[in-house]
């Protein structure tokens, strides 16, 4: 514990070098964490937005040339930019609203009295323990075009006459895998739901049905107001972690067919991993990175006037 | 006596059905992928997978042939590497962020819950072209540092979180009986949020276990994770889903034992910043 850096000035007395130390102890705790955050997360990511304004090609590593702004400028320019683009709003647009819905649903039935609930509880965040690429696994098995188990349903019932490949059909292979990620990240609504709800107090209910207010009318004006805040929150987590996460298409479909699963972060993978274009991958993330940004901002601000 | 059958009978149409329904939709693909992983591979395409015949060939396939083991050895050595850097790192960070008033403290605290919300993408890049410089790139030192810029950021929250809800009174009464402020915090406060420090520990390796695109990225011949393994697997045996199921539930397993031990306690750390909030 001694192996603490002390700082020049160290008092004349011991009086002050005491009083110092007290100043200093709590960064001198902190500053591993915090040094070692600098070298691992934000160094790289000024590195990034460094070689973004680079031509940076990884297997002519010799050039290394400033280029300024031509990397996204390029950016706007590129159709396959807006394509990824129109996908990541779509991927997230139905994709937390789906998860927050079945999420709610999930929690309210959780919040009620039946025997097998701590059962119920501890198996549903199931899918949220899972690797990704073990949910891509058998989801890809599930949408099989030849023996999977989803086609072989929907064909006993009827709905469909011939089996459809869900997965390399350019019309159905984003909406596999947005039901693939809802799959995955509804758990997380309902936990943070469920301790939301478990928060309001009982009484407010007493008094409403006293008063004669409906189930309805209850759920309205007591339960959606009690959970707003975690609402909230869990809405903009998810926000987040769905329009970054990439590993579930990437194993599923690769982008494929053609660009039709392409996502604005997979697509700025994908350039750096296959054509080792580094400097406008980088370019690519950063983009999404500050629209991202962009509309975590807004959210922020209209909630806080929603909240006013 | 009627009200209370007629009661029972409404919860079991209003809440046990509709939850049973949800549970079905969570680990029905889960068990699908298990019930295949059972089915010789011979009967897979003819008969599809059944309750009545389970084997264990597809398992010793794969353990024989695809040689998982040295994977799973991979993903233990990332996985506990991450738990240790992690948890060394943020204790002190978090005892310090719980106990103490210094200037850009909200700052400091923000910085960490913000990196956290990073895209991957935009670290995994330069990441890569750093270790490569570094002659890093195929260790598990790569892997490990990789990890650790998720796993930093969450065990210094999930900690303050913990650190938090033990009584400061604590502190000052072992600091009256003559202990310094960090035999406080070593001999005090950290046996009493053991648990918490486990729960955590235990999520960092859960989520080191399953990380995947730096493990594609960073990894390769020499150290591959069980992620890639199951991945690579995928184009290798592309049809026999018998053998690639058995893959995904070995893999899976690890991580889905020790979340069903913690999940009480982790799930309680989680929500609380939230709903106080």
């Amino acid at each position: 514990m001694t192996s603490i850096p002390v700082p020049e000035q160290t008092g004349s007395s011991p009086g002050r070098g005491t009083a110092l130390w007290r100043q200093v102890m709590p960064l001198a705790l902190l500053s591993p964490a915090v040094l070692v955050t600098l070298a691992i997360v934000f160094f790289p990511m000024v590195q990034t937005a460094w070689m973004s304004l680079h031509e940076y090609v990884l297997f002519r590593p010799k050039n290394f040339d400033w280029v300024g702004l031509q990397n996204y400028l390029n950016v706007f320019q590129d159709e396959v930019f807006w394509i990824s683009l129109r996908h990541t709003v779509l991927w997230i647009a139905i994709t937390v609203p789906a998860q927050a819905l079945l999420g709610l649903a999930t929690a309210l039935l959780l919040n009620q009295q039946f025997p097998w609930r701590p059962i119920a509880r501890a198996l549903i965040i199931i899918p949220w323990a899972l690797p990704s690429v073990v949910i891509a696994l058998m989801w890809t098995w599930i949408y099989d075009s030849n023996y999977g188990i989803l086609n072989d349903l929907l064909l006993r019932i009827g709905i469909l006459e011939t089996s459809i490949p869900w997965l390399a059909n350019p019309d159905t292979a984003l909406y596999a895998i947005i039901l693939t990620l809802t799959w995955q990240g509804f758990p997380f609504f309902a936990v943070m739901i469920l301790a939301g709800l478990q928060s309001i107090p009982r009484s407010y209910y007493e008094a409403a049905s006293l008063d004669g207010a409906s189930a309805l009318r209850q759920f309205w004006h007591i339960t959606l107001p009690g959970i707003s805040g975690v609402l909230f929150t869990a809405i903009l987590l998810r926000t987040i972690w769905v329009a970054n996460s990439m590993d579930v298409i990437f194993v599923m479909t690769g982008g494929g067919p053609g660009y039709s699963t392409y996502t604005l972060p997979l697509y700025a993978f994908l350039e750096a991993r296959t054509n080792l274009n580094f400097g406008y991958g980088s370019a690519l993330a950063m983009t999404f990175t500050l629209l991202l940004l962009g509309i975590v901002i807004l959210y922020l601000k209209r909630s806080a006037k929603a909240v006013q | 006596m009627a009200l209370g059958r007629k009661s029972t009978l409404k919860r079991v149409l209003t809440v046990d059905l509709p939850m049973m329904a949800i549970l079905a939709f969570t680990l029905g693909p889960y068990l699908w992928m298990l019930l295949t992983s059972l089915t010789a591979e011979e009967s897979l395409f003819t008969r599809g997978p059944t309750v009545f015949d389970l084997v264990w060939s597809n398992y010793e396939r794969l353990f024989a042939n695809v040689g998982f083991a040295k994977n799973m050895l991979d993903s233990f050595i990332i996985a506990a590497g991450t738990v240790v850097v992690g948890l060394t790192l943020s204790v002190t960070a978090a005892y310090s962020f719980s106990r103490f008033e210094f200037r850009f403290k909200k700052v400091l605290l923000l910085q960490f819950l913000l990196i956290n919300m990073f895209p991957l993408v935009l670290l995994i890049l330069p990441l890569f072209v750093l270790m490569r410089q570094l002659g890093l790139l195929d260790t598990h030192v790569a892997l490990i540092v990789a990890n650790s810029t998720i796993a930093i950021p969450f065990s210094v929250w999930m900690m303050t979180s913990y650190i938090n809800g033990i009584p400061k009174s604590l502190d000052e009464a072992a600091m009256t009986d003559g202990c310094s402020r960090l035999q406080a915090m070593r001999k005090v406060i950290l046996p009493l949020c053991a648990p918490g420090i486990i729960a955590t520990g235990i999520y960092i390796f859960i989520t080191a276990w399953n990380e995947y695109l730096y493990a594609l990225t960073l990894g390769g011949q020499n150290v591959r994770p069980i992620t890639v393994a199951v991945q690579t697997m995928i184009g290798e045996y592309q049809v026999q889903w018998g053998l690639l199921t058995a893959g995904g539930i070995v893999g899976a397993l690890p991580a889905t034992i020790l979340f069903l031990i913690v999940q009480r306690r982790l799930v309680g750390g989680l929500t609380q910043g939230a709903v106080k909030g």
